[in-house]
């Protein structure tokens, strides 16, 4: 299986990358960009072929360490390949 | 006093820190692989500063799930005192041991260059040598530096006296100029509740020596000795 992971700053947490890139598309020319936030993508690919065994697995896996729970939140899904 | 000095691939200050303990306390430091599972009996553990595990992910999260890692959150919750700097205070919050993250710096740059420190708290193992509200110069060095907490937490580690230095100008002012990356509070160094645990983003390693420009880390070190 295929796990789709989306890491995301919670809200209310400053993200001045997320700025820096608001700036540049405003310098672009492009109008009316009233916010810009930056997250991280992750795929991981999985052995198991069991949707509730993977679901548990990087359930775990965003807890003990791709996401730190301080600062961001995370939400994924599972595919079949 | 014996010390531990954990390298990671990536670690690049233990040696400089390795320098200044076996000056003051007049015994080399033990250098320590991440790789092991024991830290040797020490009555210091330091986790340096440097660019563990390339920052991947975030700075100190691999790190923090080191080998290594486990029988140093065991040894410091029995008590050993245990100082991270720069990066060490980053893989620090990653374990858990401190409360708190370390962003990026809220340039976006990286800076390196002499801050001033407010020391907040001078009844911890780290800071007993200075006096209170002393300013401290130091140096720092860091992209991610800029540290955050809930308000929560920062209300906690203020009233609890956690907060032990903060940014401030060279004649101890705490202004928002002075504040080197964004820090909430201006914070640049937290203990745990018992004061034997320290994060800090400058490096008083490094101000340790009248050569490099600056003496005021040094005291860190001569007061973990006297503490000792």
């Amino acid at each position: 299986m295929k796990a789709r992971i989306r890491i995301t700053l919670k809200n209310g947490v400053l993200d001045p990358q997320g700025k820096a890139i608001q700036n540049a598309l405003s310098g672009l020319g492009f109008k009316g960009v009233e916010e810009v936030r930056q997250g991280k993508y992750i795929e991981v690919d999985l052995a198991s072929t069991d949707e509730a065994a993977a679901r548990a697995e990087v359930e775990r896996m965003c807890r003990d360490l791709l996401a730190n729970l301080v600062i961001e939140d995370y939400a994924f899904e599972l595919s079949a390949g | 006093m014996k010390s531990s000095v954990i390298v990671f691939p990536g670690t690049n200050r233990e040696r400089d820190v390795a320098d200044v303990l076996a000056t003051v306390t007049g015994k080399p430091a033990q250098i320590v692989w991440h790789g092991d599972s024991e830290v040797p009996q020490s009555d210091l553990i330091v986790l340096p500063g440097g660019f563990s595990f390339g920052d991947y992910l975030r700075c100190g999260a691999m790190a923090a799930h080191s080998p290594i890692m486990r029988d140093v959150i065991a040894k410091a919750k029995a008590g050993v005192p245990v100082l991270g700097i720069c990066n060490g205070f980053q893989i620090l919050c990653e374990t858990g041991l401190l409360p708190g993250v370390l962003q990026r710096n809220a340039s976006l740059k990286f800076i390196c260059k002499d801050v001033w420190l407010k020391v907040e708290n001078t009844r911890t193992r780290f800071t007993g040598c200075y006096n209170q509200g002393e300013v401290a110069q130091m140096i720092c060095a860091h992209g991610d530096g800029n540290y955050f907490a809930d308000t929560a937490t920062l209300d906690r580690l203020e009233g609890e006296g956690q907060v032990v230095f903060r940014y401030c100008d060279p004649a101890g002012n705490v202004t928002p100029e002075s504040n080197a990356n964004g820090a909430q509070r201006n914070i640049a160094g937290i203990a745990d509740a018992t004061g034997r645990i320290l994060g800090m983003m400058p490096h008083p390693e490094n101000a340790a020596e009248a050569m490099l420009g600056s003496v005021d880390g040094r005291k860190l070190f001569e007061s973990l000795l006297a503490a000792a």
